[in-house]
């Protein structure tokens, strides 16, 4: 076979779930030698592609060959002795057992009377460790080694088995700007070596200096494909990723009364997780009345700032509402008190209908008071209405969301906070939803706090904009200005 | 990896710990060697239980249904036709084993509660099954068997010890090579093992027969000590219960530790009986603190002392 011959060839991929088509027609190949980036927002389908390949998910329809081999609908143990190795994002090594013996573990046979591991095996695992540079950590356990180390031994097992085609997903989240460049060396070196590698990841930037090639999806389908150049210069993508010719309606700050003690005042706000550090001094302010937009990229610490600010994670710096330091209050008293959260994970109560969750979230309201603001919310949300007595899990993505962010108002919050609302929506529903966003703005009162990737969604409401790269704030401004000032940040 | 397990500090202790109680017919009285005998035996169930629990990471609610296979097939093949004990005895394995297989194929295709629920259930319906097949069983009132391995109390003592000491060497060995190590995997992570081409099912499944065969030789074993088998000592899901406790108790993935929790059990209950129902509540509540306040059961406290210092 010549050295040309593409390692991996996925062919006109299709993966539906339910009524939502997750892939359509994907199709690229990767040869030997080459690392292809796939790129996409979240939900574009890019991780299902991955799981498409690796046999986590079965394919509905579409070819994946391996060397020539055709794999799709195989299972995974399958797939992966054909020569498919996997780098995966969030490692979970064997806690109990040394780095070596991780190692080790990636290179044992799959047999059921395997009860002594050779000597062998012993000196490739060493062999491998000194390659990826985890040689004096080798007695260390995973509990005690750095984030940059972990990924190291996730890299170790993925080539323990010498495989031919490499899935890499999001190799740099969470790394140093140091950590990022030895862990790109790494992965440099397994094109050196003619292996064929699929680097998984949400935007080019990232990735740019290490692939060869790019293809971008959207909501399932290609969008783009070329060097990174060509990519990163193509209207589709600049459109998905920036937003387009956008009409913004922009209140500027002086508009609003309480100019000097914002309604919401985040003052030097970091959050550690574990290892990650997951918020580093963020300072931000949200006026009454106004629609603040945080924009950023999957782990860039959205979700962490808002449950910073409904009390359900640990931080340091200040949180002030109105003033008031919300520090020692409950998480309950925050959401009682009108902040309340639309939550990433929408959290309905899948086994309850509609109209019960509605009335979970007006639970200390009145039964007048209740049933007026579930009136207004069948108003603005005319699909819940029909589906008053569906159970919650039976709804589509749409309208779960749609439920999720009624919930939510039930509550007549002061702040709404919205986490990620059009995460894994089609882009009619989206109009939808943003459509009820525009009517919320100006027929009431309340103050919006919304987290998105999503910039095309994003900007057309938001009175001002933050850009969040990881845990920090990078970029603060108003829409008009975001394309031209923050956009390449965001490609 | 093998090599340096067995002669961790672990089995050394193990083994010392094993020789001294073979001495313990010298000079304790035949009704406490005949409280440990029992002790033993649950320990074996505890051990085979931890390599499920611990790490293939599935809670089998039923322990109960492959120990009650294991000894009321035993039981009913002597009580019918009196072959060899041996032979009932593998008899009941090959029942508790068959038993295993049938249980985890289904089981193992569903997820989360659900899996514990199927095992559950299975203990239910051995259960009234023996009741309801009473001609055959004994139903409630038990079956008895007309033979027994010995009735010297002391012989019956050191078969249970050698019993226990010899499944306790190899579930360690096992849970401690590199099929433990796999199996230690799929119960973690299972993605991931099979992306590195590990067949998890394959290893689940393995891990139950395992379990199920040491759970039925030990059931089988205790029904020709204790010369009867009943619904309460076997199968009742109470029995499943203690077997869980003394697993958990013990400390997880430690394999070893299931001994030390059934012995802590039946000691600790028996210290107590003076104190009628009241023996059990203690029990019960001072297991349930150690597995509050200590997850990592009462091994786990020896090692993190041990740690500290």
């Amino acid at each position: 076979m010549s050295a040309a011959a593409a390692k991996l060839e996925v062919e006109d991929l299709f993966k539906r779930f339910g009524g939502l088509t997750a892939v359509r027609g994907v199709s690229f190949s990767i040869k030997a030698g080459e690392i292809l980036g796939l790129i996409g927002p979240n939900g574009s389908g890019k991780s299902t592609v991955m799981k498409s390949i690796l046999g986590v998910e079965r394919p509905d329809g579409g070819s994946v060959r391996v060397d020539g081999i055709e794999v799709a609908g195989w299972p995974p143990h399958r797939i992966a002795r054909v020569g498919v190795g996997m780098v995966f994002q969030h490692s979970r090594p064997l806690h109990r057992q040394t780095v070596l013996e991780n190692i080790v573990f990636g290179l044992l046979p799959d047999r059921l009377l395997g009860f002594l591991p050779g000597a062998a095996v012993d000196a490739r695992a060493r062999a491998i460790a000194e390659r990826v540079g985890l040689s004096a950590v080798l007695d260390r356990r995973p509990a005690t080694l750095p984030f940059a180390d972990l990924r190291k031994i996730e890299i170790a097992k993925a080539i323990a088995r010498n495989p031919k085609v490499v899935l890499i997903d999001e190799p740099f989240a969470g790394l140093t700007a140091r950590e990022t460049a030895s862990v790109a060396m790494l992965i440099a070196e397994m094109r050196n070596d003619g292996r064929a590698v699929l680097i998984v990841d949400h935007n080019v930037k990232g990735i740019s200096a290490l692939v060869d090639r790019i293809y971008a999806m959207h909501v399932g389908e290609r969008i783009a494909e070329g060097t990174v150049q060509e990519v990163m210069e193509n209207e589709s993508v600049r459109r998905v990723y920036l937003g387009g010719a956008l009409e913004t309606a922009a209140r500027p700050e002086t508009a609003f009364r309480d100019v000097a003690t914002p309604f919401l005042d985040i003052k030097n706000l970091s959050v550690v997780y574990d290892k990650a550090q997951a918020l580093e001094n963020v300072s931000l302010h949200v006026h009454q009345g106004e629609f603040v937009a945080i924009v950023g990229l999957n782990g860039a610490g959205k979700t962490t700032l808002f449950n910073a600010v409904s009390g359900l994670v640990p931080y340091a710096g200040d949180i002030r509402r109105q003033g008031q330091s919300l520090r020692g209050r409950t998480a309950a008293m925050i959401a009682r008190e009108g902040i309340v959260q639309s939550p990433e994970g929408r959290e309905l109560f899948g086994a309850m209908t509609v109209r019960e969750n509605l009335d979970m979230g007006g639970h200390s309201l009145k039964e007048r008071d209740r049933s007026e603001r579930r009136e207004w919310l069948f108003d603005l949300f005319p699909i819940l209405m029909e589906r008053q007595t569906q159970t919650a899990a039976t709804l589509s993505g749409g309208e779960q969301q749609m439920l999720t962010i009624a919930r939510a108002l039930m509550m007549k919050p002061d702040l709404l906070i919205l986490d990620e609302p059009t995460l894994g929506l089609a882009p009619l529903i989206m109009e939808q939803i943003s459509k009820a966003l525009e009517r919320l703005r100006r027929a009431t009162e309340i103050t919006v706090l919304l987290g998105e990737q999503n910039v095309t969604f994003a900007l057309p409401h938001a009175d001002r904009v933050y850009v969040l790269e990881r845990a920090r704030i990078v970029w603060e401004g108003g829409p008009g200005r975001f394309a031209k000032e923050a956009g390449a940040r965001y490609l | 990896m093998l090599r340096r397990a067995l002669l961790s500090p672990p089995v050394l202790i193990s083994l010392i710990v094993v020789l001294a109680a073979s001495t313990l017919p010298l000079y304790v009285s035949g009704y406490v060697l005949g409280l440990l005998t029992v002790a033993y035996y649950f320990g074996v169930f505890s051990m085979a239980w931890d390599l499920l629990f611990g790490f293939a990471n599935e809670v089998n609610f039923g322990p109960s249904f492959l120990i009650g296979l294991g000894a009321y097939t035993a039981g009913i093949l002597d009580n019918l036709y009196q072959p060899p004990i041996v032979v009932c005895v593998a008899a009941g394995v090959l029942a508790a084993m068959t038993g295993g297989v049938v249980l985890a194929l289904p089981a193992l295709r569903v997820r989360g509660p659900y899996f514990g629920l199927t095992t559950l259930v299975a203990v239910l319906m051995l259960q009234n099954f023996v009741v309801v097949a009473a001609g055959l069983t004994g139903g409630e009132i038990g079956l008895t068997v007309p033979d027994v391995i010995s009735i010297d109390d002391r012989v019956n003592y050191w078969i249970a010890l050698g019993f226990m000491a010899v499944s306790g060497a190899i579930l360690y060995g096992l849970s401690r090579s590199p099929v433990g190590l796999i199996l230690q995997a799929s119960g973690q992570d299972p993605v991931q093992a099979a992306a590195l081409g590990f067949n998890v099912t394959k290893h689940k499944l393995a891990a139950f027969v395992v379990s199920a065969l040491f759970s039925g030789l030990a059931g089988a074993l205790m029904v020709f000590y204790l010369g009867a088998a009943s619904v309460g000592t076997f199968i009742d899901v109470t029995v499943g219960v203690q077997v869980i406790v003394g697993a958990v108790l013990g400390g997880r993935r430690t394999i070893l530790g299931g001994v030390l929790g059934a012995v802590f059990l039946v000691a600790f209950g028996e210290t107590l009986r003076p104190l009628g129902d009241l023996a059990t509540f203690i029990v019960s509540a001072v297991a349930l603190a150690v597995v509050l306040f200590f997850p990592g059961g009462l091994l786990g406290m020896v090692k993190g002392a041990r740690e500290a210092t």
